[in-house]
């Protein structure tokens, strides 16, 4: 277990440098750059600025100094944001993500596997057909439908719930439906058809056999198992409801990182949108670790390689 | 439910779902989840929950310090926490005494002699007339980079410094014979120069806290102003919170004690907050234009002219719009009153000229408008009679919902009056800005918002050696008679070779195609609300805001 996880730690130093260098050099590639505006700058202004921030130094120059900041934690300063760093704005932000990313996460996971469960135990019931109706209307609704027809229901016709913005656990419940459907969909596809799969299998008919209650049968021996396709889709999943949604963000005034993440490149603001897409790869690459160390525990016929 | 048993041998039947199952998911996911996301919204919501006395709609800015704003979100925050020398009336714009209690002006315009009323900064220490010449020479030192520097060009010495052909402070027309008075001298005078006085680049900053914390002085724990605000607290793309500044001059009348800009980039989204009551106060960025007209019935929605004009560049470099008699054609093609009506919607006026109306002083230069009939003789004339042999050329325009319809209105107008295909082409945001800038396009959607009170701030854009130009359009004629016009002490004169600056780039050249004057829309209860009425500029004046029936 320990030479897994260091091996795999190590291989993520050479992936996380070709991520920089890739992501470094196709900001560069853009036309246009953090300080081009409607209000043209003069010469000695732009200089000046370019100057401030190393963009006046070779490209490759600029690549090392990146990376040597970035050997040290330092994710520099933003460039659209002046006076404020990369790694403040990802603090302030990052949290707020997070805090609706976990929501989110329970949510569609406190949706999704009863669902799919109960359809696979009541295979072709009606129990099932509405379930899976269920979860296909939640992959159908996009978000930015969803999320406004919630705000109608919940804050302009029903006033349970505040209109967005962040700062109460109330605020937190609306975003985090809206991101949380289309995953709570999946989630029930997958673990009913897991379910349905672990059904057939010997050891259940064993277990059966043997007289174990069938709440045991379920909890115990099938649902462990049934649950690996919902793992391997959680890794990505999580990644990505963590990092945050700009629809999302934007439907609910969230300050979280989704729109960091797009407006950054569209700002060109070089070292803001390094710094998200080095924290997304960073969560990838943790989360599928983690999801092969739940495989091993979830499966005890997986073996950590 | 236990009874489910297989018998041995008898294959399984599927049993029925198992409460426990359920419980046993509860527990292990359900609820680590949720006390999880409860830690972490406690955590980040450690929040001083104060409602505020007032919250209005702001975009997230960009900066707040005074020397580095561009643009309106930043320089609404950078006016309630640093004041200038005045400030600008919040409906007539006309400057008011600020920090300067009176001031005197020589006979021949060159020099200023601003009297300081006795005040001090936030946190207590004397406010002195060093202070400005400090942070004006800080504005025009180009380690600075301050975008807005040219604004004390007319400073005795200015350019020089900036450009750093002198780096001798000394030399600028700058001097404090005492802590409250602050006299400037200027190369020649200017009309405006007071009007320039109050825009926030010029406004103070607290030289100690700039140098004790470098870029970081704009946060709330370092900043320290003289404006009738101070910064509180500042999340970025979440809020900005404004608390009076107590040691404020003229705190007495300020009424508002608690004051939440909040930032947001989605018009719907920002419109259910102004419908919900988190926010007090909505302009553009918060009306959504499908539903403008049923929003115009409303009490509190408020139209007002703005000084800001949409209209297109010609590239007047590229063939065939090389020839004024084609780029007038194209102008006179053109029915702007149908884009407003169809398009816009939302109030906003066919341009009639390139400088909007509303200037004090100022008469702006009436063009033709929709003359079909002379689009197509001038046409002719440049040689392509009803759009015959005329060369493909493309609209260019940033990627946007709105340009796209109004271009796509405009090339329909062409087509129709005089027989031309113009191709349209839409890049993104920071592509678009390099194309103009390069001169990579034909013709260009572009827009201007006037700084200052005066038509100057339209018509200088066009000399030659101004990056906003962006045409290719040069002229020493015209460059000597912008030149001309800043030293013209004579307002009236002044004004009339404005007109004539106005009249070469519209009707003679015709380098740009006004298109519309946009116009302020904001939502908010004039009813609960004073202080808060549109003006020309769309700024909002914090320090005058006052909630009606307590005042």
């Amino acid at each position: 277990m320990i030479a897994f996880l260091t091996r795999r730690l190590l291989s993520t130093i050479p992936l996380l440098a070709v991520i920089v260098t890739l992501s470094f050099l196709f900001m560069r590639l853009a036309p246009g750059g953090p300080f081009d505006q409607e209000r043209a700058l003069d010469p000695t202004v732009r200089a000046s600025i370019e100057a401030r921030y190393g963009l006046d130094q070779s490209l490759g120059r600029q690549l090392w100094l990146y990376a040597e900041g970035l050997s040290r934690g330092d994710l520099g300063p933003s460039f659209k944001y002046t006076g404020w760093t990369v790694r403040e704005i990802i603090g302030q932000a990052l949290p707020v993500s997070l805090s609706i990313g976990v929501m989110a996460l329970g949510f569609a996971l406190a949706m999704g596997i009863p669902l799919g469960v109960l359809g696979a135990l009541r295979h072709n019931s009606w129990i099932d057909h509405g379930a899976m109706g269920l979860a296909l209307m939640g992959i159908c609704i996009p978000n930015f439908v969803l999320g406004p027809l919630l705000i109608l229901l919940f804050v302009f016709a029903l006033d349970w719930l505040p209109v967005g913005g962040f700062g109460g656990f109330s605020q937190l419940i609306l975003p985090s439906i809206t991101l949380g459907a289309i995953r709570a969909a999946y989630i029930a596809r997958l673990s009913r058809a897991g379910m349905l799969d672990v059904l057939q299998q010997d050891f259940v008919r064993t277990a059966r056999a043997k007289g174990l209650p069938e709440r045991l049968v379920v909890a115990k021996h099938c649902l462990r198992l049934a649950l690996l396709p919902v793992l391997s889709y959680l890794g990505p999943a999580v990644a990505s409801i963590l990092v945050g949604s700009v629809v999302v963000e934007k439907i609910f005034s969230i300050p979280g990182l989704g729109s960091f993440f797009v407006n950054s490149a569209l700002n060109r603001d070089y070292t803001l949108a390094m710094g998200t897409v080095l924290l997304y790869s960073a969560l990838l690459i943790a989360l599928n670790l983690l999801v092969d160390i739940f495989y091993s525990i979830l499966d005890p016929r997986m073996e950590l390689r | 439910m236990e009874s489910a048993l297989a018998a041995p041998g008898v294959p399984a039947t599927i049993a029925p779902p198992d409460p426990r199952g359920a419980s046993y998911m509860i527990s292990r996911f359900v609820i680590p989840c949720s006390l999880l996301a409860l830690a972490l919204s406690t955590w980040s919501c450690a929040l001083d929950e104060q409602k505020a006395d007032f919250t209005f709609l702001n975009a997230e800015p960009e900066s707040i310090d005074p020397g580095r704003v561009t643009g309106q979100p930043g320089g609404r925050i950078a006016l309630s926490l640093f004041e200038g020398l005045c400030f600008r009336h919040p409906q007539t714009l006309a400057p008011v005494p600020g920090m300067a209690e009176r001031w005197e002006k020589s006979d021949d315009g060159l020099v200023y002699t601003f009297h300081l009323r006795e005040a001090s900064w936030s946190d207590g220490v004397a406010f002195s007339s060093e202070d400005f010449r400090w942070s004006w020479t800080r504005l025009l030192d180009p380690e600075t980079g301050a975008k807005y520097a040219n604004f004390l060009y007319p400073v005795r010495g200015a350019r020089a410094f900036h450009q750093g052909e002198n780096t001798d402070p000394s030399s600028l027309g700058l001097s404090c014979p005492d802590a409250r008075t602050f006299v400037v001298e200027l190369e020649n005078p200017v009309a405006y120069f007071l009007d320039l006085c109050s825009f926030y680049p010029l406004a103070p900053v607290p030289r100690r806290t700039l140098e004790a914390h470098g870029d970081a002085w704009t946060r709330p724990e370092n900043i320290v102003g003289n404006g009738a605000f101070v910064l509180e607290s500042w999340q970025i793309n979440r809020r900005l919170r404004l608390r009076k500044n107590s040691k404020y001059w003229d705190a007495a009348r300020v009424q508002l004690e608690v004051v939440d800009a909040l930032p947001g980039d989605y018009i719907n989204g920002n419109f259910n907050r102004y419908m919900s009551g988190v926010v007090d106060w909505i302009d553009a960025d918060g009306v959504p234009l499908g539903i403008v007209d049923a929003l115009a019935e409303r009490d509190d929605f408020h139209v007002a002219p703005y000084l800001n004009t949409y209209f297109y560049r010609f590239n007047v470099e590229h063939p065939p719009l090389d020839d004024a008699r084609v780029r007038r054609a194209l102008y006179h093609a053109v029915d702007p009153v149908a884009i407003c009506e169809h398009v816009t919607r939302g109030g906003q006026q066919p341009a009639t000229s390139l400088v909007p109306p509303g200037i004090p002083g100022y008469a702006s230069v009436e063009l033709g408008g929709f003359q079909p009939e002379l689009a197509r003789a001038l046409l002719a004339e440049a040689g392509y009679p009803r759009g015959r042999g005329f060369p493909v050329i493309s609209l260019l325009f940033n990627t946007s919902d709105s340009h796209k319809q109004v271009a796509e209105v405009l090339q329909q107008q062409w087509k129709d009056v005089l027989g031309v295909q113009i191709g349209l082409e839409n890049q993104e945001w920071k592509v678009f800005m390099v194309s103009t800038q390069r001169r990579e396009y034909d013709i260009a959607r572009g827009g201007w918002i006037g700084d200052y009170l005066d038509p100057n701030t339209f018509l200088d854009l066009w000399t030659s050696s101004n990056a906003n130009n962006r045409t290719g359009f040069s002229s020493p004629a015209y460059d000597a008679l912008i030149a001309e016009a800043a030293r013209v002490v004579d307002g009236a004169r002044r004004m009339e070779l404005l007109r004539r600056c106005e009249s070469i780039i519209t009707q003679e050249e015709c380098i740009i195609l006004p298109i519309y004057f946009y116009v302020v829309t904001n939502m908010y209860d004039g009813g609960r609300w004073g202080g808060l009425e549109p003006n020309l500029i769309n700024s909002i004046d914090l320090k005058s805001i006052y909630r009606r029936g307590e005042s």
